[in-house]
């Protein structure tokens, strides 16, 4: 589980642009989090109540967009969603499996809502 | 009905004063990823080849190291990286063999972090060497979200574990150049259906090239150094 340094990175990036708008507190962190990011959102927010004490964060809450997975098939030359819960990505079209994955791994701070 | 539409303005406007949005879209793991740049840059001009070898605990990494270490001894300037939770048993069991091997104990961290790497290479002689293997933590979770700097990753899974373990853990898996099933020489014992295991890598790491070997026999070791001397170009 590194879901608490993960946290501790999302805060310390939160704080850094909030403080740069010259922001006194954070109302909502906007996490996009792919469903091959290989995080727990559950776990995330768990640790986020523990680690925004005392911080800039320390009434926000943690908001999260899910970005599925997405695949690219060279043969269709077609993106696809997966929607396979072990992240097998079988072209709907020709049945192949790619090993291009286009979409799905992201783990990002997108935005937040400062005052 | 006028009123009304005014008094919703009102209300938007007031929120608006309330919270400003800020856009970050900044990489959660961009601070890691920035010190894996500085690795990748340093061992390259350093020439040399690292080898990030990941697994669940106990599918044999340490072995086939130590196989790895002995057999090559001569041919290759080695080095090793090991990270663990806690003890330095890894490393002496690889220094052994003359080899120089820097123990990380993390301490309780779950997965290696380029950071830590950075701090490891200092302690090597980098110009000492040419192939480089990073033993992360046994994990097959986290360590497949840091990236160290490495030139490849290999996965093992030992016949014991199943063979459904890349449907488990897909991150890891789609994220190998390598996968070696160890410990083939325990395959009867163990019921362990090759077919099987193979249509699930085929399925979830269709990007990997995958080997069976068993460190104990030595049996498939000349394809892993096969594959070694390959990277060594």
């Amino acid at each position: 589980m590194h879901e608490l340094s993960l946290v501790q990175s999302i805060l310390e990036i939160a704080q850094d642009y909030a403080r740069r708008e010259g922001a006194v507190a954070i109302q909502t962190v906007t996490l996009r989090v792919g469903a091959l990011s290989g995080v727990e959102p559950e776990a995330l927010e768990f640790a986020f109540e523990t680690a925004r004490v005392g911080t800039l964060a320390e009434g926000a809450r943690l908001e999260v967009e899910w970005v599925p997975l997405a695949a690219y098939c060279e043969g269709c030359s077609k993106k696809f969603a997966v929607d396979n819960p072990f992240g097998i990505a079988l072209c709907p079209d020709c049945g192949q499996v790619s090993a291009e994955i286009c979409q799905g791994e992201e783990l990002q701070v997108a935005y937040l809502d400062v005052i | 009905m006028e009123t009304r539409e005014i008094g919703l303005s009102v209300l938007a406007e007031t929120k608006e004063e309330r919270g400003r949005r800020v856009q970050v879209e900044k990489g959660v793991l961009s601070l890691n990823n920035q010190f894996a740049a500085r690795n990748r840059e340093r061992l390259k001009a350093a020439g040399v080849t690292a080898l990030n070898i990941l697994s669940s605990p106990g599918s044999g990494k340490t072995t086939l190291l130590a196989r790895t270490l002995q057999d090559l001894a001569g041919k290759y300037r080695m080095g090793v990286v090991v990270g663990d939770l806690a003890t330095d048993n890894d490393a002496q069991r690889l220094r052994a063999g003359g080899v120089t091997a820097v123990q990380i104990q993390t301490g309780g961290v779950c997965h290696l972090e380029a950071a830590m790497i950075a701090r490891a290479l200092d302690a090597l002689k980098l110009d000492k060497l040419n192939l480089l293997f990073i033993e992360n933590v046994g994990n097959l979770v986290c360590p497949a979200s840091y990236d160290l700097g490495e030139d490849a990753r290999i996965v093992l899974f030992s016949v014991t574990e199943g063979e459904d373990k890349p449907l488990k853990y897909p991150k890891m898996f789609k994220s190998a150049e390598l996968v070696l099933i160890s410990k083939t020489d325990l395959a009867e014992a163990a019921g362990f259906d090759h077919g099987l295991a193979l249509e699930s890598l085929c399925q979830v790491a269709p990007q990997a090239r995958v080997l069976e070997v068993s460190a104990r026999t030595g049996s498939g070791l000349e394809e892993w150094y096969g594959y070694l001397r390959g990277k060594l170009g």
